[in-house]
């Protein structure tokens, strides 16, 4: 079975080779260039095209070891100065890469679902369909699958308990993008607290320090070390124009299109009052900004203070830090600790997503695809995650503009949401009542106002693809659309965050009782993390 | 008081209804964004074009010069060729061309006319005629069969949500109406409303009425005629006991015949004034002087043409003549088997035989017209998986060079893969042990069909020949695709592919006659619900 579900879904990803690429297509091709030209003290320096590396080293080991494949395929690929190159065969590489590298994904969603007892080809499923990552990686083109894969090996190896394994994943990663250094707070929690310390607390409130093992922390801290040593050591002289590269604080607040977070209300807030002042007549500062190139420089606000970087690291940091004492607590229980470290994962992306600095669309998947994995594991995430997986799935409708793919994107999407509408309910109520009642939309008891936010998104559609162009509205107020979408999907998204936040510092899995009464509860759940002991 | 029966509550599978069919719908939106044929190709494009004049013509001229030669109406530029229904179809649509782009159909201006935003919206009309004809037809059929198969012989392709989906995945239609652009989806889906009157609720009336309906879109229905007919016709000839069998006769048979003309003469009085105008149309749809194939058809005809040019043989006539005599004596045995030997069963057996025989013998022939006999075969798939895999994946590489042409190639291999995932799913569903070879397998096919079993060496003859037939088309796609022919062959590769092709449906035709004349006869009878 699984087999046949991969060949499906590979075979829709193929679909996709010659449609619409991004800009992010000819990024790449520049980086297979430049990786394969210059030695490596000018990877980080090099500046032909204006798309320079700026991801970490073993991403760009990466594309050196691609750019040997790429020669084979077109030559004039990895010259430097063919900028914008995209002959069929190029194409075909690019495309090829991806969708061969996206096993690594399967694979890792193959690992992770193995822990799960009931409903694991469900979650199996549920992961490879993504439509955000099939939208991402094979249409806009990136190489988000591959990354997730290793970020699902890593969790896999922790909920095996081999939190060594897990730590040098997660090294691994974070020199492959580090975008997701957003989730090491979340690791380094529960890495302390689920492997440094060795005893493990009945109550879950106090931590028996006399168990520290500084032995553990040995382990991990080495294993950490030794990645970053193998990736950043070869640039050792070179680290501050390294980091620069990483870290371009030059790039505004909020990225092209506004991802739906915090800070698109806050966008949204600043035009009103624009538009207000300039209606009352207070003078303000008025200023275009761009709202189309990928190359977005820095943005000031008209009436409200204008946010630092600091600023988005302090709320960012501030709002996490809850969660993470809640893991600490948490992280006491052996049985379900792995639970709630996905939570805590799926959670810490959030808030890292609602006020992190030039936070991407794309990141949303940060959030997706955690919360997909534990979709099958609690009734409760079941309902978050049918709820987002409309809400944050839509939000990424605007990366792909162009008309011609609205069907695409509208059916790759519903096709995984019939999945998820339709047998998450199936795993969680038994079969008797599902046949009485209409199973469909109603199970995953989602509230009215809920379904009502989600119809809306509905009447957005149809607004932004149909009417908006009927009523002659492209030409004067073209990015209305836009940010009509990013403010109504950050509603969604806040509106998750909150409550997600609630579920979780209120869960208690440490101390509740294994009933027998309610049979699909949380505790029917069965990470078998504690398979070592 | 007891529980009724309420014939109308049924219990339908489906579990992998939703998700499939959204899948079946996504192929089509992912094969639509390929380009479409003859695009940007002047002067005379492709069939992308020919659809758009058509909505330029009928837009733009009185009913009555559609099929006329005018000065507004150049019938040497893609002239209507198509009855009328498709013409108001073109109609309809172009008036909506009109409303959103008037470029699009302005007369004469907009020939050769091609932008992104007209592609849309053409693409979408197929789309939406696809949804609203031809899933909805397949629907209805699909859960037909389940609520008429007891629960011992429900196998896991007569489940509603597998033979929905299976059906729905045909490559064939769907790279000829999304990727090269046809509406076969209408005509077909007609017909296939057609046969669900027929071999599900028994109304006679309506079936005449949808299918001529669909003979009025594309005169290639004429394929089906003949088991309509045959069908229809002993039907009449079944008398009920308490009334005299003469009147009841004839009374049948006028009902069924006010049907047929009602239908025709509602469907061609805006367009016909006199006897002329009759004349003309059908002059203009059965143009006997394009000759007895066009491109590389994998008929009897071409494949004969290799080694005895006909064309220097016989003359046009002749050739109509010849063909006639064989496709009749091609078809007679499932005919006559059909009006002697009545059985619900048969019908759409004959259905097969009879289009395949004329797809095999018949005068002007097109590559396309697989798709005739292909989609009986859809609806046939759950009562023999087996072979009518082996059929559905050889119609629709026999339309591979074609496809090549329109640069489908990568459509072509993902929807057939995805088909091919999707069979083998059906098959795990079926609680076998199986795995993704099993496809291969006659024997666990059977098995999982609960259908008929043939003896052992018979299934394993099958398998090895499924298994070579295979080989042979992947070795001939991929000769289409590296090999350059020699320069005196220049079209080698789709002469070989359409005789390769011709050679099984001659054995196809064998087989399913075969099928056919092995049913036993059984008279038609209201058939039961089963309980649920």
């Amino acid at each position: 079975m699984i087999l046949e579900l991969l060949i499906i879904v590979t075979a829709v990803k193929i679909y996709f080779i010659p449609l619409y690429r991004s800009t992010d297509f000819e990024v790449h091709r520049n980086w297979l260039a430049v990786t394969n030209n210059l030695t490596i003290d000018q990877w980080y320096h090099d500046t032909t095209s204006k798309w320079t590396l700026d991801y970490p080293p073993f991403f760009a080991w990466l594309e050196l070891a691609l750019s040997y494949i790429a020669k084979m395929f077109d030559p004039a690929m990895v010259k430097i100065e063919n900028l914008d190159y995209a002959s069929e065969m190029t194409v075909l590489f690019q495309r090829l890469s991806v969708i061969i590298l996206d096993f690594v994904y399967m694979y890792g969603a193959f690992r992770c679902a193995r822990f799960i007892s009931r409903g694991n080809l469900l979650v199996f499923l549920i992961l490879i369909t993504n439509p955000g990552l099939i939208m991402v990686d094979h249409i806009h083109f990136q190489y988000n699958g591959f990354l997730f894969g290793v970020l699902f090996l890593s969790m896999a190896n922790l909920f095996e308990n081999n939190c060594v394994y897990a730590a040098f994943w997660f090294a691994m990663l974070l020199n492959l993008k580090h975008i997701f250094l957003y989730m090491a707070p979340v690791y380094v929690v529960y890495l302390l607290r689920a492997y440094c310390f060795t005893v493990s607390s009945k109550d879950g409130v106090h931590t028996p320090w006399y168990s520290f093992s500084v032995v553990n922390l040995i382990k991990l801290a080495a294993t950490v070390l030794f990645v970053f040593g193998l990736s950043f050591g070869p640039f050792i002289n070179q680290l501050p124009q390294v980091f620069a590269r990483l870290f371009p604080f030059k790039r505004g607040l909020s990225h092209a299109y506004w991802a739906p977070n915090f800070w698109a209300f806050y966008n949204f807030a600043d035009k009103i009052l624009q538009h207000l002042c300039l209606k009352f007549g207070i003078p303000v500062v008025t200023q275009e900004a761009s709202m189309t190139g990928g190359l977005v420089q820095e943005y000031q606000h008209a009436v409200l203070p204008t946010i630092t970087p600091a600023t988005t690291f302090v709320l960012t940091a501030v709002s996490m830090m809850p969660a993470l004492v809640k893991l600490w607590h948490l992280g006491a229980d052996t049985k379900y600790r792995s639970l709630s470290f996905a939570r805590c994962l799926t959670l810490c992306s959030t808030c890292a997503f609602m006020f992190g600095w030039h936070v991407h669309e794309k990141a949303i998947l940060m959030i997706l695809i955690p919360l997909s994995y534990l979709s099958v594991l609690g009734k409760m995430d079941a309902r978050f995650y049918t709820f987002m997986s409309v809400v944050g799935h839509y939000s990424l409708f605007p990366l792909l503009y162009p008309k011609k793919l609205l069907q695409i994107k509208i059916f790759l999407l519903l096709t995984h949401l019939c999945i998820v509408f339709y047998y998450l309910p199936i795993l969680y109520e038994p079969k008797t009542k599902l046949s009485r009642k209409s199973a469909f939309l109603l199970v995953p008891r989602l509230t009215a106002l809920q379904i009502l936010y989600l119809c809306g998104l509905i009447g957005l559609c149809f607004y932004e693809n149909v009417l908006h162009i009927f009523l002659g509205l492209d030409k004067t107020l073209p990015f209305l659309p836009l940010m009509i979408t990013s403010v109504y999907c950050a509603l969604g998204v806040f509106y998750f965050w909150v409550s997600f936040y609630k579920y979780f510092l209120y869960s208690q899995l440490s101390t509740a009782p294994i009933s027998s009464k309610s049979t699909w509860l949380d505790n029917e759940i069965r990470i078998t993390s504690d398979k070592n002991k | 008081m007891s529980k009724r029966t309420d014939p109308d509550k049924f219990i339908v599978t489906k579990y992998v209804l939703y998700p499939g069919l959204l899948l079946a719908l996504l192929v089509r939106c992912c094969v639509a964004a390929y380009p479409y044929s003859g695009r940007g190709a002047p002067p005379m494009f492709g069939d992308f074009e020919a659809q758009r004049h058509w909505q330029e013509v009928t837009v733009h001229t009185p009913a009555r010069d559609w099929y006329r030669n005018t000065t507004h109406n150049d019938l040497q530029y893609w002239g209507l060729d198509y009855p009328p229904l498709s013409a108001y179809h073109s109609l309809l649509l172009g008036l909506v061309a009109d409303w959103l782009e008037p470029e699009s159909v302005r007369l004469f201006a907009s020939r050769g006319y091609e932008s992104e935003t007209h592609e849309t919206f053409m693409r979408w009309t197929v789309f939406l005629s696809d949804l609203y004809f031809y899933v909805t037809a397949v629907l209805c059929i699909c859960i037909h069969m389940e609520r008429v198969t007891s629960k011992s012989e429900l196998s896991v392709f007569k489940r509603t949500d597998v033979s929905t989906v299976i059906c729905l995945l045909y490559p064939g239609i769907i790279l000829i109406d999304h990727g090269h652009f046809q509406y076969n989806c209408v005509s077909l889906g007609l017909f296939l409303r057609a046969t669900f009157f027929i071999v599900a609720i028994e109304n006679d009336i309506m079936a005449t009425i949808f299918f001529v309906l669909a003979l009025n879109y594309k005169q290639m229905e004429l394929y089906h005629a003949l088991p309509f007919f045959f069908y229809l016709l002993r039907k009449c000839f079944i008398t009920v006991t308490n009334e005299s069998s003469m009147a009841h006769l004839i009374y049948r048979f006028t009902k069924l015949a006010i049907a047929v003309i009602g239908t025709f003469s509602a469907v061609w009085y805006p367009l016909v004034h006199s006897w002329d105008d009759v004349l003309q149309i059908l002059h203009r749809l059965f143009p006997i002087k394009r000759g007895v194939f066009e491109d590389k058809v994998s008929n009897v005809w071409c494949s004969a043409n290799v080694f005895v040019k006909l064309k220097h043989v016989y003359n046009n006539e002749e050739m109509v003549r010849m063909c006639v005599m064989s496709t009749l004596v091609a078809c007679m045995p499932s005919c006559l088997d059909l009006f002697f030997r009545i059985n619900r069963k048969k019908f759409v057996l004959c259905l097969i035989n009879v289009s395949l025989a004329f797809f095999l013998f018949s005068y002007q022939v097109h590559e396309k017209s697989i798709l005739l006999v292909a989609i009986p075969v859809t609806i046939y798939l759950p009562d023999d998986p087996f072979t009518s895999l082996w059929f559905l994946l050889l119609s629709t590489f026999s339309m591979l060079p074609l496809l090549l042409k329109d640069g489908l190639l990568l459509p072509l291999l993902c929807t057939s893969s995805i088909y091919l995932s999707f069979y083998s799913i059906a098959l795990h569903l079926s609680g076998l042990e199986t795995n993704i070879f099993s496809v291969l397998s006659a024997n666990t096919v059977y098995e999982a069909a609960k259908t008929k079993s043939y003896n052992h060496v018979v299934m394993k003859l099958f398998s090895t020949m499924f298994f070579f037939s295979l080989q042979g088309m992947i070795l001939l796609g991929l000769g289409s695709l590296l090999v350059k022919p020699p320069p005196q062959y220049p079209d080698l590769f789709p002469l070989l592919i359409s005789m390769y092709s011709c050679l099984h449906f001659i054995f196809f035709l064998i087989y399913f006659t075969y099928c056919q004349l092995q049913l036993p006869m059984c008279l038609p009878v209201q058939l039961k619900v089963k309980k649920n």
